[in-house]
């Protein structure tokens, strides 16, 4: 903000006690973000599969490797997460589920949601 | 762009301390900003020990107390003393409410008291409304119409007034938009829940015949769609009122109109 004299601004990040939706807020933009180079990491595993099966093998390699697969594991947390929290804002949309408990009670439920179904799916996964 | 970190004018250092008289028995430490104008320094927290025996229940009988008795330089706003006037608004505990309103035994721990966040201070606890004065004129915050005037009031329905329920009673304290990070990136563009509030409250008066222009003036990447429903407005409201519900109504309306 345009500031007169020296004045200094007041305190906010720094003091503000954080809450489950300010929390949800934030970690919504950075599953986004997450997802965003999830997707360029796929993309590149089907350039691989598209060019041959040495190709393929280099990058499957990586992406089966314990880190490439921690790396999905979080990437499928993220996706779930921003999944799940972008119902929360469709819902929002319509006008429902404002009021600071249920806001509040929804943050939380997302986070346990997204980790369910992550579990989930690396269960299934797994033994499939 | 969001700046996370303060300027460096604004870093806070470690202030005095004012220790409570020896034969008290609840003491409460209240750790208190502090910026003097004409010191040339940076802001400092200066804590004060505070017998609760010897004081009012409230956070503001607290305040009062420290500048009538320990420290007669603190500079803080404040007026009714009973949640109207909207003026004794700081981060309390972090976050923001009256301090008229606020019952000391209600924090844990020691009481830090900030001026409303990511605002220039003035003095102390007292900070620059000026832009967020100036943001609730731009709303014309008033009533406006186009038909003849009547011979007498203009009348409306229980059930249109009961629309204004939750809106009205709004006491522009600032404690909302100063709780919003969205509004402190973008202080500027973006209008802020108390603002978009009142906005909201003149578009559904019954009465207001401007509701079209009203709203296309809020139709704006910024004034209005900052908005990322953090909740910290609604979550702080010392009225108990939601300012994220009058935002997500109003851009329902948007879309309505555009059948």
């Amino acid at each position: 903000m345009r500031n007169q004299s020296n004045r200094p601004l007041s305190p906010h990040l720094q003091i503000y006690r954080w809450t489950p939706t300010m929390l949800s807020s934030i970690s919504h933009r950075a599953s986004g973000i997450v997802n965003a180079i999830g997707a360029v990491f796929l993309a590149v595993w089907l350039i691989g599969a598209a060019n041959g099966p040495e190709a393929f093998a280099a990058v499957n390699g990586i992406a089966a490797s314990w880190f490439g697969q921690l790396v999905m594991f979080l990437w499928s947390f993220a996706l779930f997460y921003h999944l799940c929290n972008g119902i929360r804002h469709l819902v929002w949309d319509v006008g429902v589920g404002l009021d600071p408990e249920t806001a509040r009670l929804t943050a939380l439920s997302a986070y346990g949601v997204a980790a369910a179904l992550t579990i989930f799916v690396w269960i299934w996964a797994f033994i499939a | 762009m969001a700046e996370f970190r303060l300027p460096k004018n604004s870093r806070i250092s470690k202030g005095k301390h004012y220790a409570a008289p020896k034969d008290a028995k609840r003491v409460k430490t209240f750790r208190v900003y502090r910026w003097e104008p004409e010191a040339g320094q940076n802001p400092r927290v200066d804590s004060y020990e505070i017998d609760l025996d010897r004081t009012g229940p409230m956070v503001l009988d607290a305040m009062i107390k420290i500048k009538n008795e320990l420290d007669p330089t603190l500079t803080f706003r404040r007026s009714c003393r009973e949640g109207v006037c909207g003026s004794c608004a700081f981060n309390i505990d972090g976050k923001n409410t009256l301090a008229c309103t606020m019952r000391t035994e209600d924090i844990d721990g020691d009481v830090r008291i900030y001026p409303l966040p990511h605002m220039p201070v003035v003095k102390d606890l007292v900070t620059d409304l000026t832009h967020f004065y100036a943001q609730l004129e731009s709303i014309e915050p008033w009533i406006k119409t186009d038909t003849a005037k009547p011979s007498r009031e203009r009348l409306q329905t229980p059930e249109d007034r009961a629309k204004l329920d939750g809106y009205y009673e709004c006491i522009l304290c600032a404690c909302c938009s100063t709780a919003c990070p969205s509004y402190w990136w973008n202080p500027e563009r973006y209008l802020g829940p108390a603002v978009l509030l009142q906005a909201y409250r003149w578009i559904v008066d019954s009465r207001d015949e401007a509701t079209g222009e009203r709203l296309d003036e809020l139709e704006d990447p910024f004034k209005l769609y900052r908005c990322h429903t953090i909740m910290n407005c609604a979550n702080t409201c010392p009225k108990g009122l939601n300012p994220a519900r009058a935002i997500a109504e109003t851009k329902k309306l948007l879309v309505e109109r555009r059948g």
